[in-house]
């Protein structure tokens, strides 16, 4: 039988540092799409509370931490990842299996914002984004889910087709803020 | 140009897209050919002035919105869930 390797989409190209920035793929673990069916909304987020400790967010935020977190991804729809979900949940909401469907990348380091601005159109002025703030947007021209895990810290979730892309995206970005900031 | 979706919050227009008239909200009872139809797909003002439109919030919440605004100054006046429209929760 043809042995398969698992082999990173940005094999080679992350880790980057930059101007003391870092760019790194965190590996989250599975990633589960939970959408709770109509009039089921409190059901699903009280059962997903009993299974992983926590709830269903509200837009534009994320509950858990680490290793079990749940973060609002659209209208209906919230991702659990780092946690395996028990199917029990089925009932209540419909689940998808998106672990390989996306690359999640993880931009810290002093002054993060800034790469990001150059990036995408959110706010993420520090007094209007904070950590544990989800958004979904745009990362150049590709759709990201944007989530701010630390005061100097954002993860970036994008479709896994377009990994190098974002890495050359975050590159350019990187050095060109880096470049201004020699100016200064 | 900025729209506030009702979920997301104060964004930037290049996440949106615009489909066209409201009148898209409401399409037509009768499954045959009538004027209605012709009224759904093809006519249309050109006002200048408040008009309100379906605007899909793609690169975000995904969600489908009613925006009224203004085509002379470009003001957004109001912005909706399309789907709490339609179920008269708006």
């Amino acid at each position: 039988m043809v042995k398969l390797l698992a082999k990173s989409p940005v094999e080679g190209l992350v880790p980057l540092e930059i101007n003391g920035l870092t760019l790194t793929e965190s590996g989250p673990g599975p990633i589960t799409s939970v959408a709770p069916y109509a009039g089921q909304e409190a059901a699903a987020s009280g059962a997903l509370k009993a299974l992983i400790g926590a709830e269903m967010p509200s837009p534009n935020r994320s509950t858990g931490r680490e290793g079990a977190r749940v973060v609002w991804t659209g209208a209906g729809q919230a991702m659990v990842i780092g946690a395996d979900v028990d199917p029990s949940l089925a009932q209540h909401a419909a689940l998808t299996d998106q672990s390989d469907a996306w690359i999640t990348f993880k931009l810290q380091g002093q002054g993060v914002e800034d790469v990001l601005a150059r990036l995408t159109p959110l706010d993420l002025n520090p007094g209007v984004f904070k950590t544990g703030h989800a958004a979904r947007s745009q990362l150049g021209h590709m759709n990201a889910v944007f989530l701010k895990v630390a005061a100097d810290a954002f993860e970036s979730m994008i479709f896994r087709s377009m990994a190098r892309t974002a890495v050359h995206e975050f590159e350019i970005a990187m050095k060109a803020v880096a470049a201004r900031a020699a100016l200064s | 140009m900025r729209i506030k979706c009702p979920l997301c919050g104060d964004r930037d227009s290049r996440e949106f897209t615009p489909m066209g008239h409201e009148t898209y909200m409401n399409r037509p009872d009768d499954e045959g050919w009538s004027p209605a139809w012709d009224n759904y797909l093809h006519l249309r003002d050109n006002p200048a002035g408040i008009t309100r439109e379906m605007w899909y919030h793609g690169a975000g919440c995904t969600s489908w919105l009613r925006v009224e605004r203004d085509t002379v100054t470009h003001d957004i006046l109001r912005v909706e869930l399309a789907v709490d429209v339609k179920r008269g929760n708006a």
